[in-house]
Parts: C-alpha cells; structure tokens; sequence
C-alpha cells in the first residue's frame, strides 16, 4: 500500500461527515480544537467590547454614559467572560488541538468527551451572553461576594445566571482535564518516556491536574450558594450559622490556582517557542519541569492572600505572605531559565519572538508589583484599588495573552498550512503592547491615589483625570490592535500562500505531518528516541506517511492507537475509538435543560433532564467495546497487543480515577467548609445536633463492610452483597436527614442535608454501575466479563462507601463530642 | 500617598522601597535578556541561570523583603497602649454609623471623630453586607463582615478631616459609600465627649 492509498483509506476512517452536519457529530480533536479556540476568541472580543465600554465610561470625571446599574453588570461580566469563558477554554482548545500530535497520537483519550464539554462550554456560555444582551447579567463582582451576591444583596436571577451558567461551563472544563490528564500519562508516541515529553505536554498535565483539584472547591461554593438563594439554606447568613468568610476561602482556593492555571499553559507555550526561535534546545529541561509541577503544588498554599484585609490573625497572614512570595522562586527558574536558552542560542526576530519579549517585559513588572501585594501592610493599602487592577491585568495580558499571541503566530502555520505572507501582525503588535502599558502602567499610581476599583464613576480633583484619560485612549489604541491581529488571522487563513511543512525547523512531533493535518494525523506512530524527534530523523514524516511506523495498516477500518505504560512509553493495548456521533451534543442539551430548570426554578424539569443524562451516559458507555474476543492484534514492528476492552486498566479506569480525584476534592471542599463553620462561623454551635443513634451506627457499618465486599468476589454472590450494603448505608444517611428534618433552619442543618445528599447520590451511582455491569455481562460483553469493567463499577462503588462512610461520620461527630 | 498618619507613614516608606527594589530587578532582567540577545551562541553554564539567579536570587530577596513585611506588619497591629481610644464603626447600604467607648449613646453617621496624635482603635463591623473600612491618609484597610469584628488601629498626627472610604464592592451605592474622619486637638475631643460639638 502506498502513502497515497494509506492517506485515503485512514481518512475515510478518521474523517467528521461532511457539510453542516459534521459540525455538530465530530468527535475528532482537530476539529474541536480549532472549534473550541474559535469561540474562545469570540468570547474574547465581547469580554474586549466590555472593557472598552468600562474605559469610555471612565475616561473622564462625572461620566454620564453608564449608569451604575449597566456599570455593575459590565464590569462583573468583563471579568467572567474573560476568566471563565476565555482563558481557560482557550487553553483547553489549545491543548485538544496540539497534544496528540505533540505526544504522536492519532486523538485525545476520550473523543466523545471532548466533544460533550465543547457544547457543555457553548450552552453555559450562551446562557451568560442571553443575561448579558437580556440586561440580567451578574451584578456583585466576578468574585460574587455573599451576602452582596445572595437574595439580600441581589434578589433578581441576576446572580443565578452566575452560578448556574459558570458551573455548567465547568463541566467542559472538568472533562477536558480529566482527558488531557489520561492522554499525556496513557496516548503517547511508542518509546516517548516521560522525560523524553515534549515540554508542553508536562505543562498541560500540571494544569489539568490543578483543574481537577482547582475548580471543585468553587463548584461546590456555587452549588452552596445556588442552594442558599433558591431554597433558602443559611450557607452564607451569619444570623443562621453560616459565614460570608466561607464563600471567600472557597472561591479564592479555586481563584487562586486560577491564575497558575492560566499562566502555565502559557509558560508551556514560551517554553517550546523560544528555544525554537532561538534555534537551540530549551536550557534545564529537568529543572523547568520541576518549576512547574512546584508551582502547581505551591498555588494552592496562598489563596488567603487574596483576604488580608479580612481580619484574619496576623500569624496566618504571615504563613500566606510567606508561601505568596516563595510562588516567584518557581517563576524566577523559568524565567532565567528562558534567558539561558536565549544566551546559549541564535534568536531571531520573528513575530512570535516579539511576542515573547513582549512578555518578558510585562510579565516581569507584573510579577514585581505581585510580589509588592504579598507583602500584607502594602496589600492593606494596594488591596481593591486600580493598583491591583493594574496588577492583575499585567499578569494575565502580559502571562497569558503575549503567549498566547506568540503561539498563535508560531502555530498558524500548522492550523492553516499556509506561510504567514501579509505582515499585518507587527503592526497590531506596535500597537498592542504600547497601548496595554500605556493604559495600565500609571493606573498602579491612580490606585495608589485612592482610586477603589469598580466605581462606576469619579469626581475631578483627585489627580487621576490625565492618567484615566491616557488609559482610556490607550486601552482603545489596545483594542485597534486586536482587530488587526484577527483580521491578519482571518486573511492568512484565507489567501496566503501554500507554506512548507515544519516552517521554523522545530523539533516536536506535531510538525511531522502534512498541514493542515490530516484527521489521523500520523499515518503510522512514530518510535521515539529523543525529545525532538525531528532533529534526529528529518525524514521522519516521509516514513511515517509510508508507513514505517505503528498501526500503519487501517484493514480493521476502525480509528485504533496505542496507550502506553506511563513511565516508559512502551506500548501496551491498542484502543479502538468511537466514530461521529450526534450524541455528545445531544447529552449537552440535556444537561443545559437540567440547568436551565435550575435557573428558572421550573423544579419539575429537574428531574426529568437528569434522568435524559443518565440515560444518554448509560446508552454512550453500552456502546463501548463489543461481544467477541480478538485476542492479541498485530500492531506492526513486532509485537502483538490487546484491544482496551480486553484488559484490565481501559481507559475509562483511568478516566475514573481522576474524575474521583476531582471528585474527591470537592468532597474535601465540602468537610473544610463544614469544620470551618463549625468552628469559625458565630452563631454556632446550632440548636440542637443530630444524634444518631446505634441503629444508625450499626447499619452504617454492615452496610459498608457489604458493600466494600461484594465487588471483591464473584460476579453472581457480588451483587447479592453489594445491594443490602448500599442499601444499608443510604438508610443511615436517611435517618439522619429525618433528625434535621428542616434544612433552611440553621447552617448545620443545611450541611447535613448536603453531606447526605452527595453520600446518596454516589450510592446511587454505585448501584446503576453494579446492575450496569452485570447486564452488560449477562449479554456476552467482553469488558464486562474479562476487562476492566468491573474494576471500573469497583472503584465507584468502593468510593460510594468511602464518601458515605466519612458523611455520617461527620455528621454524627459533634453530637458525639459535645 | 500622602500620610498624615504613622500606620500610613510606614507603608508610603515600605512602597518606596518595593518600587526602587523592583525598579532595578525588572533593569536587571532587561539588562540580562539584551545581553543574552547579542552573545554568540554555544553553550552557557546551566547553574549559573537556574541554581544562581533562579534559585538563590529571589529566595534572599524575598526572605529579606518577607522579614521587613512581617516586622512592620507587627508594628501596625492594635496593641494595648495607655493613651488608647475606642469608637466603633457599623458600616450599611450605604452609610456609617459611628460609636464612641469614651461617650456611650454617641452616634455620628458618616462622620467619625477621633483625638489627634493619640493612637485609636476602630471596632468594624457589618449590619448587611461585606464592606471595608479605608481611610487611604491614616492606614491600610480593613473589612466589614457580617458576624465578625475587626478592629484596625489608625493615628493622625495633626487635626483635621480626612476622607474615609468604603473599599469592598458592595452594590449600587458603592462610590458614594464614603465618610469623613475628623481629627480634633485635644480641646477639641474633649468639647466633642461632652457634646458640644456635632
């Protein structure tokens, strides 16, 4: 079979149907990569169209243009938008476009999944743009400080829109985690060790895993404060024992990981561009590798430095301080680190080198003036000024946008297979980065002068007319600059010329293929000996089109790659993927009616959409894997491996585990959140505890020791364990629901309600996997009957046990105690 | 940044340290990057970049400017002192309500007086929503929040009125959410216990 034949036949394997429908069916990476960045860039310019109307409206003293009402929304709304609906989808889309052909794989772990947190992210974002255009939009800030954000401070669907659209986006952001997580640990080239990873890679694994432990604690406050606002539930009322304190400590233990998580798909970026540009290999790999993972661990030891005017002891401040400067060690590695690599290498000016040294400017002053705010008396005075705004604003542009446009010009060539031709892009650069100092450098000044941020409007006579009045002007120069690069974008994309596979000699694997890729992207998988495979074997992409590589063969006409063993990168079962599908979508929507339900408090809609889930996840999995053993299958060069249904760690195991991580996050989340009130919040302790007594105790442990039995023996005696166990352990959770019988009563009460309703709910789970499993071995399943699929039920069930064992633990504790 | 106070004095003397401090680290950076931009290339001591100025750079920085943070935040915090006065400070959508240790039953909204040149400890607390107590000439701030008491320490070194600010977000009336802090001599402060003075 010859390169050509190879081409058409895996392409009409791999390929998403034609015309319109084939937007919505795909599950291929390419395409949702390229879909997700484009919405992200959309959101970009409403989250830019914002900010230009809050700069009109503050360009000079007394302004009339807004009034506070549209101001409070525009400027909450500038920040969600750009937080949640830009940044991170952005590095997502970016992520799902690149990693699997960095990592020398033909898709993402989970291609449905992909797909299914694409519309997750189009539907929840949809509902914050109809708040927006409808005049409803949030109001309290994009930290929505309860009460302000509760029914005392916001009592219209205002914040709702907030708290129900944002968790909706995060699904997508939850399930691009866990598949980027599996795919870089499990989907990687033949003999791509660890170390041999492209440097991206480890600096997508770090964010992903902060994203499953980042973005459960504020899930779970929204939940909390969703809870509070539609039924009443004292959270967050001081006078019912809950504590506003509460929300801040949840929202800045996501918010602050936040920032990392932006950043550091970022530094991923700079990392692989600018040894490229500098045309040398990147200095301290091992060390810049360390620098991230550290950074990731240490972000999330200093969110109380975002509460240092809260009152907190001056001790714990200092702890805070203390970690909030050590998070610039890491930084200061890369940074030096990207020096050295500048240094030993030849750079050249090309676009997105300037880009990079756009960066290194901004980032720099941005990190200094952050190192300013972690001292606490500085924070004091800086703490809800321009100054922090200013601050904030040179880290995020400076550490993530400047990247960002670096990466997109350095990537562009691969997206569009064309030579970037018109020179639009060093105009919009002259005009970007004087425009953003321009307007931020002397608003740190105006901070310090006593401008609070979020004030609609200013009197004159304060000294800070001329500097808002240069940072309106430069912030629309910015904002001109912008345009131009999507019009560059636009133009390249359309009518420049055919360009040269590989146009800046990188390395890394995702230039060893035909641009624009192909949907397999390799025609065989690659074996890999270093970290730049292509400067070993420059032919390397000629032989992989013939073949020379793994899975070159598509007779089984069906979308297969290789999982590896972690560590090692050797190749260890091949996976087959699941074609185009409209039913990633089909479950988004019903999820966004489960949401929707939520939010216009039509209750009756609730549980009728969640069942649709539940089916639509059931009907998703049932059509994994098939009822006949292959065997071991050739997969080329010599040895002959299993398919995923055949053994006993399927890639849903893995997926499971770090759902579970997430998982178990938010459940941490949910028993800081009750030791904090317990211990911190005032009016407590409540009325009166719950006391459960022996029968509770008693059913509680049968049913754990049951439960956690019953999936280690046979299939049959299993289940006939396993169902009086769960059962046992949701009659203990029930009973002591029937002790605090009225949530809205006291913050305990509501706590309670929510620890057993989550322990319920994954005993739920628990039992729809056991029957799952079981029918789906009595039906001839192969996975059922000698893969991972019972392990998988196994690992939910023996979490189900877990979660609901330490809940009514919890919940018996302080009537014990006291 | 134009203290009239001492709480307000040491942070204006802390920032002017960080900026001179940042101003020539940010030089030193750019300094390093042309540097590293004109070098002919070959290869360049690894440790010397990462180890050196990756490493033991910032830590000795930061410990040092950490150190001085912490002695100064020590100074700033409320302790007892013979010559101490007490007034309370509810804060609402949108305004203040002042009480006074020295004169029970005295309220004064949007207007707080206090004694110069003598330290005084404001007790900040919430009837609504999270607010913050800020008045940018005598200290740093410091918030309301519903529940809970916070007690800042401030001191004007001369008589006269200094703007006080809300600081938090807290709705539609947040610009206007201001007050005004009197400083009297000691005369004055006295005239004002007995109520003499609004």
């Amino acid at each position: 079979m010859n390169a050509l034949r190879r081409h058409r036949a895996l392409s009409r394997i791999w390929a998403s149907e034609p015309g319109l429908r084939g937007w919505f069916t795909t599950v291929n990476h390419t395409d949702l990569g390229r879909m997700f960045l484009a919405v992200a860039i959309f959101f970009f310019i409403v989250g830019g169209i914002l900010a230009m109307l809050i700069r009109a409206q503050l360009a000079s003293p007394r302004s009339a243009f807004l009034g506070p009402d549209h101001y409070n929304q525009i400027f909450t709304m500038h920040g969600t938008i750009m937080m949640f609906l830009f940044a991170i989808p952005f590095f997502e889309g970016l992520a799902v476009y690149l990693l699997p052909k960095m990592l020398g794989t033909r898709d993402l772990a989970f291609p449905r999944l992909t797909a299914y947190g694409f519309w997750c992210y189009v539907f929840g974002g949809s509902m914050m743009i109809f708040s927006l255009l409808a005049g409803v939009a949030p109001d309290s800030g994009w930290f929505m400080y309860p009460p302000l954000s509760s029914t005392i401070g916001a009592p219209g669907i205002n914040s709702d829109f907030w708290l129900i659209g944002i968790t909706f986006v995060e699904i997508s952001a939850i399930s691009a985690a866990v598949e980027i997580t599996v795919t870089v640990l499990r989907y990687r080239a033949p003999g791509m060790s660890l170390s041999r990873m492209p440097i991206f890679a480890w600096y997508a694994l770090v964010t992903a895993v902060m994203i499953l432990t980042g973005f459960p604690p504020l899930i779970l406050g929204s939940i909390l404060l969703e809870l509070e606002r539609a039924f009443d539930m004292p959270f967050f009322q001081v006078a019912a024992g809950g504590d506003a304190l509460l929300w801040q400590h949840l929202f800045w233990l996501f918010g602050h990981p936040e920032v990392y998580i932006i950043f550091l798909p970022a530094a991923g970026a700079i990392s692989t561009i600018l040894p490229v540009m500098a045309r040398t290999r990147l200095m301290g790999y091992g060390w810049v590798v360390a620098a991230a993972v550290s950074l990731g661990v240490l972000s999330f030891g200093l969110w109380v430095h975002h509460m240092f005017t809260t009152g907190i002891p001056h001790m714990g401040l200092a702890f805070f301080s203390a970690a909030s400067t050590l998070v610039a060690v890491p930084t200061a590695v890369q940074i030096f680190a990207w020096i050295g690599t500048l240094s030993k290498g030849r750079p050249s000016l090309h676009l997105p080198m300037l880009w990079l040294l756009a960066f290194f400017a901004t980032f720099v002053i941005g990190g200094l003036t952050g190192v300013m705010v972690a001292i606490v008396p500085f924070d004091w005075q800086a703490h809800d000024t321009y100054f922090i705004v200013a601050h904030l604003h040179y880290v995020l542009v400076g550490g993530f946008v400047f990247p960002m446009l670096a990466a997109l010009y350095y990537w562009m060539p691969h997206f569009t297979g064309r030579k970037t031709y018109f020179k639009l892009g060093n105009t919009a650069f002259w005009l970007i980065v004087p425009g953003l100092h321009g307007t931020f450098l002397l608003l740190h000044w105006a901070g310090l002068l006593g401008m609070r941020r979020r004030i609609d409007t200013y009197e004159s006579g304060q000294g800070w007319e001329a500097i808002n009045l240069i940072a309106s002007i430069s912030g629309f120069v910015m904002s001109i600059g912008f345009a131009l690069v999507l019009i560059d974008v636009v133009i390249n994309a359309a009518v420049a010329i055919r360009g040269s596979r590989d146009p800046w000699k990188a390395g890394t694997l995702e230039w060893a293929m035909p641009t624009p890729s192909a949907p397999y992207n390799f025609a065989s998988l690659p074996q890999v000996t270093s970290r730049e495979p292509l400067y070993d074997a420059p032919d390397l992409p000629v032989r992989l089109a013939r073949g020379e590589g793994y899975l070159g063969d598509p007779s089984r006409g069906r979308r297969e790659t290789l999982s590896v063993e972690i560590a090692t990168g050797a190749p260890r079962y091949i996976t087959v993927f699941p074609g185009n599908t409209f039913l990633p979508m089909l479950m988004s929507a019903v999820t966004g009616l489960f949401f929707l339900g939520m939010l216009l408090k039509t209750y009756w809609l609730v549980p009728i959409s969640a069942t649709g889930v539940i089916c639509c996840a059931l009907y998703w999995v049932w059509s994994l894997g098939g009822t006949t053993r292959e065997g071991a299958l050739p997969v080329g060069h010599g040895p002959e491996l299993l398919t995923a249904g055949e053994v006993a760690d399927p890639p849903g195991w893995w997926g499971s585990i770090f759902l579970l991580l997430a998982n178990g996050t938010f459940f941490g989340s949910l028993l800081f959140g009750y030791i904090f009130l317990w211990t911190i919040a005032p009016n407590w302790p409540p009325p009166r505890y719950a006391e459960p007594g022996p029968d509770v105790a008693l059913a509680a442990l049968a049913g754990a020791g049951l439960a956690a039995l019953g999936p280690r023996l046979r299939p049959g005696t299993g289940l006939l364990l396993l169902l009086p166990g769960l059962g046992g352990l949701a009659w203990a959770g029930i009973r002591i629901l029937t002790r605090v019988p009225d949530p809205t009563a006291h913050a305990y009460d509501a706590t309670l309600w929510v620890l057993m309703g989550y322990a319920l709910l994954h005993l739920a789970v628990a039992l729809v996997m056991a029957l799952f499993v079981a029918a789906r071995g009595r039906t001839g399943h192969v996975g059922a009957i000698i893969g991972g699929e019972p392990r998988i039920a196994r690992l939910w069930s023996d979490y189900a046990v877990l979660v609901s064992g330490i809940a009514v633990l919890a919940a018996a504790l302080p009537g014990w105690l006291t | 940044m134009h203290p009239a106070g001492p709480a307000a004095a040491i942070i204006a003397t802390l920032w002017w340290v960080l900026l001179i401090g940042a101003t020539a680290i940010f030089l030193l950076v750019a300094g390093l990057i042309a540097w590293a931009w004109r070098r002919p290339p070959g290869e360049v001591q690894e440790r010397r970049f990462v180890v050196w100025l990756g490493l033991a750079f910032p830590l000795v920085v930061l410990a040092a400017l950490l150190a001085y943070g912490l002695v100064i935040g020590e100074r700033l915090l409320p302790r007892a002192t013979p010559d101490l006065v007490e007034v309370r400070a509810e804060a609402r959508q949108w305004d203040w309500r002042f009480g006074y240790a020295d004169a029970p039953g005295r309220v004064t909204e949007n207007e707080l007086h206090i004694p110069a040149g003598r330290p005084v400890d404001v007790a900040i607390s919430s009837a609504d929503v999270v607010h913050s107590f800020w008045v940018p000439r005598l200290a740093g701030k410091l918030d309301a929040v519903p529940g809970h008491v916070n007690v800042l320490r401030l001191e004007a070194d001369r008589p006269g009125r200094y703007e006080g600010l809300n600081a938090e977000y807290n709705g539609p009336g947040y610009r206007d959410h201001r007050f005004t802090v009197i400083a009297h001599d000691a005369e004055g402060w006295q005239a004002f216990l007995r109520g003499e003075r609004p």
